[in-house]
């Protein structure tokens, strides 16, 4: 008969073994991205809100820091420096008129989702419920819905901001952070409008996708750089990529909504 | 019975620690994205090509100090022969002047990333992102053009972070100071690269400048510096410090007789990169009738037109 203490020691052993085998077992679970990424079968998938990496709600302000000259200020008529216009979309910007879209209640026009992002503006970032964030600018009054998850209906009429999918999208496959997230943003169904405010255009069959990213500063500041990439096979000769930066704001002290314009 | 019971165990324990740190060793957790190869700098964000005038300052948040700087600074200075190869700044990464070849160095065994670097190019000094937790030298410590760079992952975006540049070209015509600091993040999407800048300085910025420039990854090799540096006569001898007396400099009013924008916005200040300056401009402000460039200029791209920018080779 062996001896109690002799048992603990048989009974210890046995304990090292299980948990070497279970670091054994543990270890490609890991490496393969088993953690975080979706929740577990037959549990419905978090919502937006809830699978939030980071906060995009409240008031940011963008920094007009790059290519200053065709953002702040209208630019000349038939300057199409650094957007790759095609020889159809220069036709149609060469005959731009800012009387005639005033006329037609068209000043809105660059103020659509594929530019108005790279004005300078306030945005007011709130979630409209679960899975729908919501995007208010000061400049021209627009109003961006992203929505998360399956759309609750088919795309209505085209509008400005056109309809838009959001996804809190990984860079890799294998990191099984939630952190490790930004927030993808593809937007169909717009109406044609400007890329920039002299009539360089994007046509109807144009898609946006933007790509937004939260970065965190030494000294407390709160940035959100948002890549913005337009792709508009009949306007453009090949991807039109931009980059903003917004700085958060402590309230909307500053909002100051102002309507379309064609010609400021 | 007993030594052979506590050698099991000690077998054991020894067998499972092993086991954790070979395991760590040999299959780590990977770390970031992989950033390897030939980025080829878009010029939408950020467009700075020749056509750009000599006093534009649109656009950055440049203290008292900074301004009294571009008014002095002739641009011929960079044809003194002292200069001709002194490099240029990190800053000029986040602008995006040069294409930009990335790799990182690894340990050979671990495979862990010890250094990320951002390859140079005729006059831009190449970059070394020191990954290994090694600290930044002492303040008294000698700074060069590359400054010395460390860099983490953060959220799978490389940030990094220079400090001990000399005093040098923020670009091509605004001054920083050897206090600035600069915070790069490397943030990929399939095959663009945004890469965003902060740049910090005491001396010549009232508040941090953020740049940005757009990537995309080609699998061309980017067109590196064939041959090293060398300088020439270039018309201004040696020894000679070409500057502008107060009042003197004649390009002041360049971009406002050009492209209408008042002086104000043209000198930079923080003020002119928030929404609310709009205002000031909006009755100063003389739109151009047209897309105003000489023949050059023109053909340089200065107002730009279909066959532009050419598509990136993937």
């Amino acid at each position: 008969m062996a001896h109690p203490a002799f048992k603990n020691l048989l009974l210890a052993t046995g304990a090292a073994g299980v948990a070497v085998f279970l670091l054994t077992i543990q270890e490609p679970g890991y490496a393969q991205g088993g953690r975080g990424g979706g929740g577990q079968a037959n549990q419905p998938p978090p919502t937006g809100k809830a699978a939030a990496p980071f906060d995009p709600t409240g008031y940011w302000v963008s920094l007009i820091t790059n290519n200053w000259r065709f953002r702040m200020v209208p630019p000349a008529k038939g300057d199409y420096a650094v957007i790759p216009i095609s020889a159809a979309g220069k036709k149609i910007a060469d005959a731009w008129d800012p009387a005639q879209d005033e006329a037609t209640g068209n000043q809105c026009k660059h103020y659509g989702a594929a530019s108005i992002m790279y004005q300078p503006t306030r945005i007011h970032v709130t979630w409209q419920d679960d899975n729908t964030l919501r995007m208010d600018t000061d400049a021209g009054t627009q109003t961006r819905v992203f929505q998360f998850g399956k759309p609750a209906a088919p795309p209505g009429k085209r509008t400005w901001q056109g309809s838009s999918v959001a996804v809190w999208e990984a860079r890799r496959a294998n990191n099984p952070a939630p952190s490790a997230r930004y927030l993808k943003v593809t937007t169909t169904n717009m109406l044609s409008g400007y890329l920039r405010k002299n009539g360089v255009p994007y046509g109807e069959s144009a898609v946006l996708t933007e790509y937004y990213d939260l970065y965190q500063e030494r000294d407390g500041t709160t940035m959100i750089i948002v890549t913005a990439v337009v792709q508009d096979p009949v306007y453009l000769e090949t991807r039109y990529i931009t980059i903003s930066h917004f700085k958060k704001e402590p309230d909307g002290s500053k909002w100051d909504p102002t309507p379309c314009s064609a010609r400021w | 019975m007993w030594r052979v019971a506590r050698a099991a165990v000690a077998i054991l324990v020894v067998g499972a620690v092993g086991y954790v740190t070979f395991a760590q060793g040999v299959n780590p957790v990977p770390e970031g994205v992989e950033l390897t190869g030939n980025w080829v700098s878009r010029s939408f964000t950020e467009w700075n090509t020749q056509t750009k005038r000599t006093f534009d300052y649109l656009g950055i948040p440049l203290s008292d100090a900074g301004h009294a700087w571009t008014l002095s600074h002739s641009e011929e200075q960079l044809s003194e022969p002292e200069r001709q190869c002194a490099f240029y700044s990190s800053t000029y990464f986040p602008y995006g002047f040069a294409p930009m070849p990335m790799w990182k160095e690894t340990e050979l065994r671990s495979g862990s990333t010890v250094a990320w670097v951002l390859g140079g190019w005729l006059d831009v000094v190449p970059v070394v992102i020191w990954m290994d937790g090694r600290p930044h030298p002492s303040q008294y410590a000698p700074h060069d053009a590359g400054g010395f760079t460390t860099g983490v992952w953060e959220n799978d975006v490389l940030t990094t972070y220079t400090t001990h540049m000399i005093a040098n070209l923020l670009h091509r015509r605004a001054p920083h100071s050897d206090l600035a600091t600069m915070t790069m993040r490397f943030s990929r999407h399939a095959d663009i690269l945004s890469l965003t800048g902060r740049i910090e300085d005491p001396v010549y910025l009232t508040e941090p400048l953020y740049v940005s420039r757009e990537w995309q990854l080609s699998s061309v090799p980017t067109n590196r510096s064939a041959v090293p540096c060398s300088s020439a006569f270039e018309g201004i001898p040696t020894g000679k410090v070409p500057y502008y007396l107060p009042g003197q400099n004649p390009f002041v009013d360049e971009v406002s007789k050009i492209w209408g924008i008042p002086q104000e916005a043209v000198n930079g200040g923080a003020e002119t990169i928030y929404p609310e300056f709009r205002k000031k401009l909006k009755d100063k402000y003389k739109r151009p009738e047209k897309c105003v460039a000489n023949a050059s200029e023109l053909q340089a791209g200065a107002c730009g037109g279909p066959g532009r920018i050419q598509p990136v080779v993937n």
